[in-house]
């Protein structure tokens, strides 16, 4: 591999934490979701669409948001779950915009039906929003090959970071990785498209982890 | 000699335990305080009995004080706790007044530590009143309710509302259990203690000596349920699904194991109950433990094949959790906190009814790879998730989130 020119910043590795909080607003049925989505801050819609994976729960392989999670499991709409399960978080550049996709979609399936969908009063939907706690994990790196050996020691937590969490803080919507090789000269284009194939969503940060190490090691070689 | 931290890293990994170590950065030097009413016994003496010290040897000056009351003071807090989880409780005047008296009592004494320290932690109802009896309190107070108010007795949460909506926040386990106070409400799920005598790893060799000392043979399949003998934990309904599955499993073997027999009359009825299902049959074993019999309940599960938690109604489960831990996959009751916990078809299965319970019990039996599978899920999941280490790591973000300002992001330097 030829060697490349730093000309960036150093890396720092942050790790993150989420402390959850109740709205107390909550939805048993389709209308009453709706009413609620649009009315609560933006930073709800998106802990509903990013937090999934940083909390105490599994991930669930079928649906990357839990409005579609719910309308499968307690409303039992499919069809709706596929429409808001399509839902693109990181194609919105601002958090309105993606409030007014999910109002549309939710508005559309009330059209159609002439009955709106009930949960169990078990199964409601509570609308939690959080405050991100960012901390360094101590750990700076100045060259992209030391990623070999830093990613293998990161936290699930600071892979959300990093990978998701990225999405809504950089220019472009990308993550912190490519962000950064991009800023070295001809940026690791190469290893950026890699890394773009990789799709968040359906994979659990732990593998996550794996997928990244794997390219990294199959891209840097694992001397280093 | 290996710190506590240490031992949790082990089970953990370092990189969890060097987590915290960077999390409570920001905290360091601050003086914490937790307040229960009680020292030993309980869920949540078990849990500050961990934490504390944890906190401790993260470099946070932490404290732990009980206040004290008498057999009035705890029957009146039962009542709340009863009250709180849905019950129709009276309480008398007389207990109410008490009830404040002894908050006032203890503040007496507790006043200057309280009123000094950064944050305090109030752990349920018993001292809640603390704080308006600490007018010149500096910090910022929470409280803490480990108990399931998604339904409470309206008569009695308006009493105690008006006591904890003071406060700076409150910390809920679940969404669902939360209710609307003038403040921040955190949410923060309960844990299991890896290293505590219910979950600690067992040699093989006492796993077998406990179990067959209660007359349970090893080398057949044994299907298990740990609850308290109530009717919402649906003990009958376990049997019959027992039932449904001998009869294509004619080996199996049902335990099923509770606390000892209380006074309670609606446990005794219960009891009586079940006695009747499991009509002698010798497969299956009714088990009344000590309430501190926690390494035998953690020998019995590690013996089973499969295990139940059949609740018709539950508030978080942590029986699930301990289970799971165990590499055993879950049938549970398809309500409350299990759902959190048992994920269909991944880590066990959810079930509404004992045939449902049945047929998810013969396919597991039947397909042993797949048993083992979800049993390995299940732990893993629990590490990820419902450890204690991950509890500490939500106390200390939640402390930082109160000492460091609002908006939806925090960045420390």
């Amino acid at each position: 591999m030829p060697k490349k020119k730093i000309t960036h910043e150093p890396f720092e590795i942050k790790d993150c934490a989420l402390a959850a909080i109740a709205t107390g607003q909550k939805a048993q049925n389709l209308r009453e979701l709706r009413d609620n989505i649009e009315t609560v801050a933006p930073s709800c819609i998106a802990y509903h669409f990013w937090a999934g994976k940083l909390r105490p729960r599994f991930d669930d392989p079928e649906f990357n948001n839990d409005f579609a999670a719910w309308a499968r499991h307690a409303l039992h709409d499919k069809v709706l779950a596929e429409r808001l399960g399509m839902i693109d978080p990181t194609s919105f550049d601002r958090r309105e915009d993606m409030k007014q996709e999910l109002l549309d979609i939710i508005e559309e399936r009330l059209d159609e039906n002439e009955h709106i969908p009930w949960a169990s009063a078990d199964q409601q939907f509570y609308f939690i929003t959080s405050q991100t706690v960012v901390f360094s994990a101590l750990k700076t790196i100045v060259k992209p090959s030391e990623l070999v050996s830093v990613v293998p020691e990161m936290t699930s937590s600071s892979i959300f970071y990093h990978f998701i969490d990225a999405r809504r803080r950089t220019f472009g919507h990308i993550d912190d990785f490519r962000a950064w090789l991009y800023g070295f000269e001809d940026g690791y284009r190469d290893l950026c498209d890699i890394l773009s194939n990789i799709d968040p969503f359906f994979s659990t940060l732990p593998e996550l982890r794996q997928q990244l190490c794997d390219i990294f090691i199959d891209y840097f070689g694992k001397e280093r | 000699m290996e710190s506590a931290l240490d031992k949790y890293a082990g089970i953990c990994g370092p990189n969890v335990i060097d987590q915290l170590r960077q999390l409570v950065v920001p905290l360091k030097g601050i003086k914490v305080i937790h307040v229960n009413s009680t020292r030993k016994g309980g869920g949540v003496a078990e849990i500050l009995a961990k934490l504390v010290p944890l906190k401790k040897e993260l470099g946070i000056d932490v404290s732990w004080e009980v206040i004290d009351g008498n057999a009035d003071f705890f029957k009146c807090t039962k009542g709340f706790h009863n009250a709180l989880q849905g019950n129709k409780v009276e309480i008398p005047k007389s207990l109410l007044k008490n009830f404040e008296q002894t908050n006032r009592r203890n503040s007496e004494e507790l006043r200057e530590k309280l009123e000094d320290a950064d944050i305090v932690f109030i752990h349920d109802p018993q001292p809640a009143p603390l704080l308006e009896y600490c007018p010149d309190r500096r910090g910022k107070w929470i409280w803490r309710c480990h108990i399931d108010a998604s339904r409470p007795y309206r008569p009695i949460w308006k009493y105690l509302r008006s006591f904890v909506s003071g406060y700076d926040a409150s910390i809920f386990s679940l969404a669902a259990f939360a209710q609307p106070l003038p403040h921040v409400e955190y949410l923060i799920a309960p844990s299991i203690d890896p290293l505590s005598e219910k979950n600690i790893e067992l040699d093989r060799s006492e796993v077998e000596s406990v179990v067959s000392s209660l007359g349970v043979d090893l080398e057949r399949p044994v299907m298990t349920q740990v609850s308290r003998f109530d009717i919402f934990k649906d003990p009958v309904g376990v049997i019959r699904a027992y039932r449904l599955t001998k009869k294509f499993i004619p080996t199996l073997q049902l335990i099923l194991a509770g606390g000892e027999a209380t006074d309670d009359p609606e446990t005794l009825s219960v009891l009586d109950k079940v006695r009747t299902a499991a009509n002698d049959d010798p497969d299956i074993h009714i088990m009344l433990l000590p309430v501190d019999a926690h390494r035998s309940i953690n020998a019995i599960q590690r013996a089973s094949d499969i295990v139940f938690q059949k609740s018709l109604r539950e508030g978080f489960g942590l029986t699930v959790t301990e289970a799971m831990w165990k590499g055993k996959p879950v049938i549970g009751g398809d309500t409350g906190g299990i759902r959190i916990q048992v994920v269909n078809h991944q880590t066990g299965f959810l079930v509404n009814t004992p045939e449902g319970a049945a047929l998810r019990a013969r396919y597991l039996l039947f397909h042993r790879n797949l048993l083992h599978e979800m049993g390995e899920k299940a732990r893993s999941f629990v590490r990820e998730n419902f450890l204690l280490t991950r509890h500490l790591r939500e106390y200390l973000t939640v402390m930082v989130s109160l000492l460091h300002g609002r908006g939806d992001r925090i960045e420390l330097k």
